[in-house]
């Protein structure tokens, strides 16, 4: 009896104290809400805006629901994600990998890179690049032409749009090549357990996942023309690009300081990742005749990216995070949207700072779930 | 002298090819210097694609002359070692080499030789390098925010009396060593917290005087009487005690402010910013979150299920939001959550909220450590007899807090960094002042100035920082 209750004090006393807590909020909140003349609920999610975003990948003007520019702002901060952590990824990698250079020079550089970004905060290079660096780039009439297509402009960059005709084929063929390097994969693996044959898997992956997509020109009729864009006069000092796409500075600023200042993250986890695998290792490889590559592939990959998985992942988790930051810039991610305009307009304070709480949390936590999954699959498989 | 195959460099032709090498290196590395410092194209006769690609290849070539194994040189040997393994790295090394030769004269000018100091107005900033005139004309607001300029010597001076107090540690003897840790993190953030509330804030006097020395006499002579063993508890509890009874419930004095010290005028938080605004803010934020999220790391490995639930989902739940909402949450949906006449200053609420939100960093931090941890410790401890509490103050969090140096010292440079998002619920510390004065119409156009300005200031505290918990790992490093 006396051994049950002290198991149990120390848990009610917690209980008690959140939930007195949490009590506390919603009694005062009711009664907040009460005198200043809100109501609760989430109906005006389907009512119209009526106000506009500068930049959107789906169809959106003032005519639609707060649910539509929602969506704007979520779809803007997936966007402004992927690209960095493409760009971050890429470059963490390279960096990463120079840092265990033996070479003197590109050693320090990669070092010199990894404690300069990373030891300023990420906001201030957000302004840096947005109300700085970008703001020197020329007028849109003054503006060179990059490789005769791109144009960089203190508006933007102008890039040439792609246009498809019979997309679709296009993109079966990559699936088809994607399905096809899978299958070829998985046989491979087999032949080599069964026969210890190896197959020259990536080389014909590469020839796969070139040949057919090129097939579907030759043959399924699929042909991919350029808008370039091209500079139009609208009143005497003002000028304009008309024609392919346009990326707004506030999007460049964004990916170009989130994957500089995530690269260095990432960097020291490929680093750690690398160096963790014990020399030992490597030699036992090399002396049971391995090539240099087939140590690589085989033996230092595979435990390295156990090593470098879960931390990276955090990283990915932090660069969507902090994509957040948008706000400061003028970027329409899903806090400026959503939590700034929409929340000016309706005045809805608690509904909307939670959706937006709430739409971060479900990403990291689904993210988070997915990696704990990962990590079990890929742990060392103890006896 | 033997053959020589212009295509294998050997040792038994060691002078020639290190000769030649270094001709062709020297040439590629001056044609560069020239071009780069003294704008003078030495290649300028030949086309145009040419003269930018040769000294590429003339250094590519004479790094290939030098490249010999055990040439007997000693420094040869080192520089191919470091710079000159293979044919990649070289052109790597090259290619570094004359970035850094490239860039040397632009960033010099631009900060220094070309650069306007001297003059108060932006009148002088005409030459095409950096306005560092701008910066020191706005060197006030940047370090104080909008703090009136006659009373910044109170935060001058709080700042220097806190640096000072907070280097105690360093001259205490062995008899008060123990006492450190109480020190820094109970008295010191106490002693912090005042001189921030009375002095730079200019906070009005609750303590009433007179109750507070009948209290402590009264709390004295009690003492006498208390064992030695529960003295130290005593009076860290009982003196208060005894002056809010005094006070409150034996005279019934009504809750009421008693003035303030003498000559210090109240300057609201909206005033403050700039860089001291920095250090208050991360200075607090540190202090708080460490404790806190000390708790959540043992709860969440506490064998209470309920306790660990709670734990979990408010470390995941911190975790799973950016900063960024956290403090849209504190601007405008905490003062819902709280009674009306009820009020909380901004800077107050952006404390809590960073604070709350990094402590959920340092337990994940933490529990990193007391996982790492080997079981043998907890049951050793176990079986001396110790209790729950005394294992972990004794036994477990020592050697965990040790092992985890890094991380935290990682959250703590992420806390500071942090800092500039404050300008969610309208506070200015620095990034924010320099946001305001580049939209000054008097100087407009000195972006960069200020933006290098700010991120050479943080580099050094970011980077002294990570400097010193370097140290702190190699200090306490224990072989285990």
């Amino acid at each position: 009896m006396n051994l049950k209750l002290k198991d149990i004090v120390p848990q009610l006393i917690t209980v008690i104290a959140v939930v007195l807590i949490f009590g506390f909020f919603t009694y005062n909140a009711q009664i907040n809400m009460e005198n200043r003349g809100i109501d609760f609920g989430y109906g005006f999610l389907s009512q119209e805006s009526s106000f506009d975003v500068q930049f959107s990948l789906i169809e959106y003007d003032g005519s639609h629901s707060y649910f539509r520019a929602y969506l704007v702002g979520l779809l803007n901060t997936i966007l402004v994600s992927v690209i960095g952590i493409i760009i971050a990824t890429i470059l963490g990698v390279i960096v990463g990998v120079a840092r265990l250079s033996p070479n003197y020079l590109i050693n320090k550089f990669a070092a010199f890179y990894v404690e300069f970004f990373r030891n300023i905060p990420l906001l201030l290079q957000i302004f840096f690049w947005y109300f700085a660096a970008l703001r020197a780039l020329p007028l849109p009439q003054d503006a060179e032409a990059i490789f005769g297509v791109f144009f960089l402009t203190i508006k933007g960059l102008y890039v040439p749009a792609f246009i498809w005709q019979n997309f679709s084929i296009f993109f079966y063929s990559l699936v088809a090549a994607v399905i096809a390097i899978i299958v070829i994969r998985i046989h491979a693996k087999k032949v080599q357990e069964n026969q210890g044959k190896q197959i020259p898997v990536f080389f014909i992956s590469l020839g796969l996942i070139f040949i057919l997509p090129l097939l579907s020109f030759l043959i399924g009729g699929v042909k991919l023309s350029f808008e370039v864009p091209v500079l139009k006069q609208l009143a005497t000092t003002s000028f304009i690009y008309e024609g392919g796409v346009s990326l707004p500075p506030e999007l460049i600023a964004l990916t170009l300081s989130l994957s500089l200042y995530t690269a260095t993250f990432i960097a020291e986890c490929v680093r750690a990742g690398i160096q963790g695998v014990g020399k030992g290792q490597k030699e036992a490889a090399a002396s049971i005749g391995l090539t240099p590559n087939q140590v690589l592939k085989l033996v230092i990959m595979p435990q390295a990216l156990r090593i470098i998985i879960p931390p990276t992942t955090n990283q990915y988790l932090n660069l969507t995070k902090n994509s957040s930051l948008a706000a400061a810039i003028a970027y329409p991610d899903l806090v400026l949207v959503f939590a700034g305009t929409a929340l000016m307009q309706t005045g809805k304070a608690i509904e909307i700072v939670s959706i937006t709480m709430f739409t971060y949390l479900t990403l990291s936590i689904s993210i988070s779930i997915l990696m704990n999954w990962y990590n079990k699959r890929i742990a060392i498989q103890e006896k | 002298m033997s053959k020589i195959n212009i295509l294998k460099p050997d040792r038994a032709n060691l002078n020639t090819f290190l000769y030649l090498g270094s001709f062709l290196f020297l040439i590629s590395f001056l044609d560069v210097f020239f071009n780069s410092f003294f704008n003078l194209n030495l290649t300028g006769f030949l086309p145009n694609f040419l003269s930018f690609v040769l000294p590429l290849v003339l250094g590519f070539i004479g790094l290939y002359f030098i490249r010999i194994e055990y040439s007997g040189i000693k420094k040869l040997d080192l520089l191919n070692k470091h710079i000159n393994t293979n044919n990649f790295n070289a052109v790597l090394s090259l290619l570094i080499i004359f970035v850094i030769i490239k860039s040397i004269p632009p960033i010099l000018s631009w900060f220094v030789v070309d650069a306007s100091f001297a003059g108060d107005s932006k009148d002088v900033c005409t030459g095409t390098g950096a306005c560092w005139t701008y910066i020191k004309v706005w060197m006030r607001r940047f370090m104080y925010g909008m703090y009136p300029n006659a009373e910044q010597w109170r935060i001058n001076l709080s700042f220097i009396s806190l640096v000072l107090l907070g280097s105690v540690g360093y001259f205490a003897t062995d008899k008060f060593k123990k006492y450190l840790t109480l020190y820094y993190v109970v008295i010191y953030p106490l002693i912090a917290f005042l001189f921030i509330f009375f002095f730079i804030s200019g906070g009005p006097v609750f303590f009433d005087f007179s109750y507070g020395i009948i209290a402590a006499i009264l709390s004295i002579i009690i003492g006498f009487f208390i064992p030695g063993r529960f003295k130290f508890y005593y009076f860290l509890i009982v003196p208060l005690a005894l002056y809010i009874i005094l006070k409150y419930f034996l005279f019934f004095e009504e809750y009421i402010e008693l003035g303030k010290l003498d000559g210090l005028n109240w300057v609201e938080t909206g005033a403050w910013g700039g860089l001291s605004l920095t250090f208050i803010i991360s200075f607090f934020c540190l202090i708080f979150c460490f404790p806190i999220g000390m708790a959540f790391a043992l709860g969440r490995r506490s064998g209470f299920p309920l306790i660990r639930y709670i734990s979990v989902g408010f470390i995941e739940f911190w975790r799973g939001v950016p900063l960024i909402t956290v403090l849209f949450m504190s601007a405008v949906m905490f003062p819902m959550f709280l009674p009306e006449d009820f009020f909380i200053d901004k800077l107050v609420r952006a404390i809590i909220a960073i604070s709350l939100f990094e402590a959920a960093y340092v337990a994940e931090v933490i529990r990193g450590g007391l996982q790492a941890l080997p079981r043998g410790q907890y049951e050793a401890a176990k079986s001396l007899g110790m209790g729950y509490w005394k294992m972990h103050i004794f036994v477990i969090l020592p050697q965990a807090l040790k092992l985890v140096i890094p991380g935290i010292a990682n959250t703590f440079l992420a806390l500071v960094k942090d800092t500039p998002l404050i300008f969610v619920v309208g506070l200015l510390e620095i990034v924010g002042m320099l946001n305001l004065a580049k939209t000054n119409p008097e100087w407009l156009g000195f972006a960069m100035e200020g933006y290098v300005f700010a991120a050479i200031i943080f580099w050094i505290i970011c980077y002294a920082m990570s400097k010193y918990s370097y140290n702190l790992e190699q200090k306490y490093k224990t072989d285990r």
